[in-house]
């Protein structure tokens, strides 16, 4: 049977940090022994009660959580079809599920004695929520940052800026957020004795794809106990955008196993998937390494990574996490993708109906459901995982309005 | 099976060795060809050509410069390695290729050593692949006679010393500083106690690069290692230079300078 199910049982990642064939540790030797330091401990105090304890602390005073689980009655009505909730990440703190994670990794930067942030960023969400727990924790922060996304999120970059984070400007490559990753981990090589980089998404080297996935599952962990509370039983199916896919983890995870409730990953088709510019990795990739792990990605036939393109800042990575590349070949997750076009259709509608207005990339998420919704019976329960909210896309918006509206 | 560094190796006496860096394809691939000519003449033991990939992570500024020129000039591996099979018709200086995993992945791993071994190439160095991930290749460069050469950092253990110190073929690269290539630091202290750590634990011959910027750093650091590596300065002369015939001659007279430095 094709499913996640005959890894039930099995850990995963297992100890090397493969998910299946998928993930590892490709990077310079210079790192390895603060992977290895990071793995140890994070396995350590995982188990810990304080510290689990702090973790919750934050999540519930600092970000607000839980994120309610929202009923979208007018999406719903217009959509005629199944009956849509929202996971509402856009509520958090900083507007986004980043924080989840960002909370998760400061509280081990500082259990550890690290006395510096690095993090790296493109559609700033996760810049943000890194400079956000910095100012909370006393940590110096820099932030890289591509200088095309620099200018297209500039909102949150005066944001960081005023929360006492160096935003410093990548002008190598693509100058988006490949190029600051690969330019956070040149950081990282040079300052690695006292230096914690706080990775954004499921994806780098192992520990990093299995730390964020676990900090972020509280968003599925959650979202299993609002269904169950709110019509006893589970979803029919979850929806979540994936660029690095972090968010899509997160809320999967608790229901990996549950294999009534099917899982829908959608990446961005940018363009179209016919043409050179889009971001979906795993539709149109192919397994390689990138920025420390193996998992599907964007190359040209000589190795070389193809620039992506996506109207969202977040989605626009040319690889994805090592566990999503797993879920895709055992068919646990069904990955789909929606275009740009599409992506602000959702955007501007869901606006207009539910008074919501959500980021670019859960807009991706909202697209995918207005184009599929006919594979979904009236009476099923469809959550979709808001991972952020908009406003900071509004620039991008009104570009776009000035070039097609 | 007997090979190029293995024949440099035992008939050392004393010599260290001199490793330039050249990246292939920049400022062209003839020109970086050439270099290698020029490198034998001032007395260069082996080189190491670079095969540009997008994303050089463990690089700094120039080096990713020249990638990034090369890559304009869409350079790949399939013409790295016919002007490698080129160049042997003319030199036998031992050629190490030094390139990141991903542009090995797309050629095929099977096909690339197979087709390194017959154009001529030494030996790899592949910085982003540690030890733990290098199996399955590891077992392909051996069937194909091709040296496979692990870094050393001065934030790895004893145990991982050690274990690198196995599974390196022929010798070992010790990164001299945590960092990126290029960052020309002066190197004091602190890289000597590294660097004797590192002869007590390793058994075979060990190299030191990343930084190395001159013929004083090149004549310190060869007091404990067998030898540098030089890439980044290089890559900066011929960046520097006015046009390419004087690139040549720039880096002719560098290399000399080097070679004089070190025993």
């Amino acid at each position: 049977m094709k499913s996640g199910m005959e890894n039930k049982d099995k850990k995963r990642p297992n100890k090397k940090g493969r998910f299946g064939l998928y993930g590892g540790r490709y990077v310079p030797e210079t790192v390895i022994y603060a992977l290895d330091e990071l793995d140890k401990f994070y396995n350590k105090i995982k188990k810990d009660k304080k510290f689990i304890a702090e973790f919750n602390y934050y999540l519930k005073d600092y970000v607000g959580r839980p994120s309610p689980l929202y009923y979208a009655e007018r999406f719903t009505s217009y959509l005629k079809g199944p009956r849509i909730y929202f996971k509402r990440e856009d509520l958090n703190h900083t507007g986004a599920h980043k924080i989840n994670n960002t909370i998760g990794q400061i509280l081990l930067a500082k259990h550890m004695g690290k006395k510096r942030i690095i993090a790296e960023t493109g559609a700033g969400q996760h810049g943000l929520a890194t400079a956000t727990v910095c100012a909370r924790f006393g940590f110096p922060c820099v932030i890289y940052m591509g200088e095309i996304d620099l200018v297209r999120q500039k909102p949150n970059v005066e944001k960081m800026r005023l929360l006492g984070a160096q935003v410093i400007p990548v002008n190598s490559g693509s100058k988006t957020l490949k190029d600051a990753t690969s330019q956070a981990l040149r950081d990282w090589v040079t300052n690695v004795k006292d230096t914690f980089y706080i990775i954004g998404s499921v994806v780098g080297p192992h520990p990093y794809p299995m730390i964020v996935r676990d900090f972020q599952s509280v968003i599925g962990k959650e979202t299993k106990k609002q269904c169950l509370k709110r019509w006893g039983k589970l979803p029919e199916a979850i929806i979540a955008c994936v660029g690095g896919g972090s968010n899509a983890m997160g809320i999967f995870n608790a229901f990996v196993n549950d294999e009534t409730v099917k899982l829908y990953g959608v990446e961005a088709a940018g363009l179209g998937l016919n043409t050179k510019f889009h971001a979906a990795s795993i539709t149109k990739g192919k397994p390689g390494v990138l920025h420390g792990a193996y998992s599907y990605l964007i190359y040209d036939k000589d190795g070389q990574i193809i620039l992506p393109h996506s109207i969202s800042a977040g989605l626009d990575y040319p690889g994805v996490g090592p566990e999503h590349s797993f879920f895709k070949d055992n068919g646990r997750i069904i990955y789909g993708s929606v275009t740009d076009k599409e992506a602000v259709n959702a955007f501007k509608l869901v606006s207009h109906l539910e008074g919501i207005i959500p980021a670019l990339e859960s807009s991706h998420a909202l697209a995918y459901i207005i184009k599929k919704e006919r594979q979904f019976k009236p009476n099923d329960n469809v959550v979709i995982c808001l991972s952020g909210r908009g406003d900071k896309d509004m620039p991008i918006i009104e570009k776009w309005d000035q070039e097609y509206g | 099976m007997d090979s190029r560094i293995r024949k440099l190796l035992t008939n050392l006496n004393g010599r260290k060795l001199l490793i330039p860096f050249f990246t292939a394809g920049y400022p062209d691939l003839d020109t970086s060809l050439k270099l290698v000519n020029i490198a034998e003449q001032c007395g260069a033991d082996m080189v190491e050509l670079g095969v540009p990939f997008s994303d050089p992570l463990a690089d700094g500024v120039e080096i990713q410069y020249s990638s990034k020129c090369a890559l304009d000039n869409q350079i790949s591996v399939r013409k790295i390695l016919e002007g490698v099979k080129a160049l042997r018709k003319r030199s036998q200086i031992p050629i190490i290729l030094m390139g990141y995993y991903n542009p090995l992945i797309a050629y095929g791993e099977t096909k690339f050593m197979k087709d390194a071994h017959h154009s001529g190439v030494d030996g790899l160095i592949i910085p982003d692949l540690p030890i733990e991930e290098a199996h399955p290749l590891y077992d392909k460069a051996k069937e194909n006679n091709l040296s496979m050469i692990f870094l050393v950092s001065p934030t790895s253990s004893k145990e991982r010393i050690e274990l690198i110190n196995r599974y390196s073929t022929d010798f070992v690269y010790a990164i001299t500083v945590t960092g990126v290539t290029g960052t020309g630091k002066v190197f004091g202290r602190k890289t000597d106690v590294y660097f004797k750590k590192l002869k007590k634990l390793l058994s075979r011959p060990f190299v030191a690069g990343f930084g190395v910027a001159s013929p004083e750093s090149a004549k310190r650091l060869t007091k404990y290692s067998d030898g540098v590596v030089i890439g980044s300065a290089i890559i900066k002369i011929i960046r520097n230079a006015q046009n390419k015939s004087e690139a040549l001659k720039q880096v002719e007279k560098f290399l000399s300078t080097v070679r004089k430095a070190i025993p």
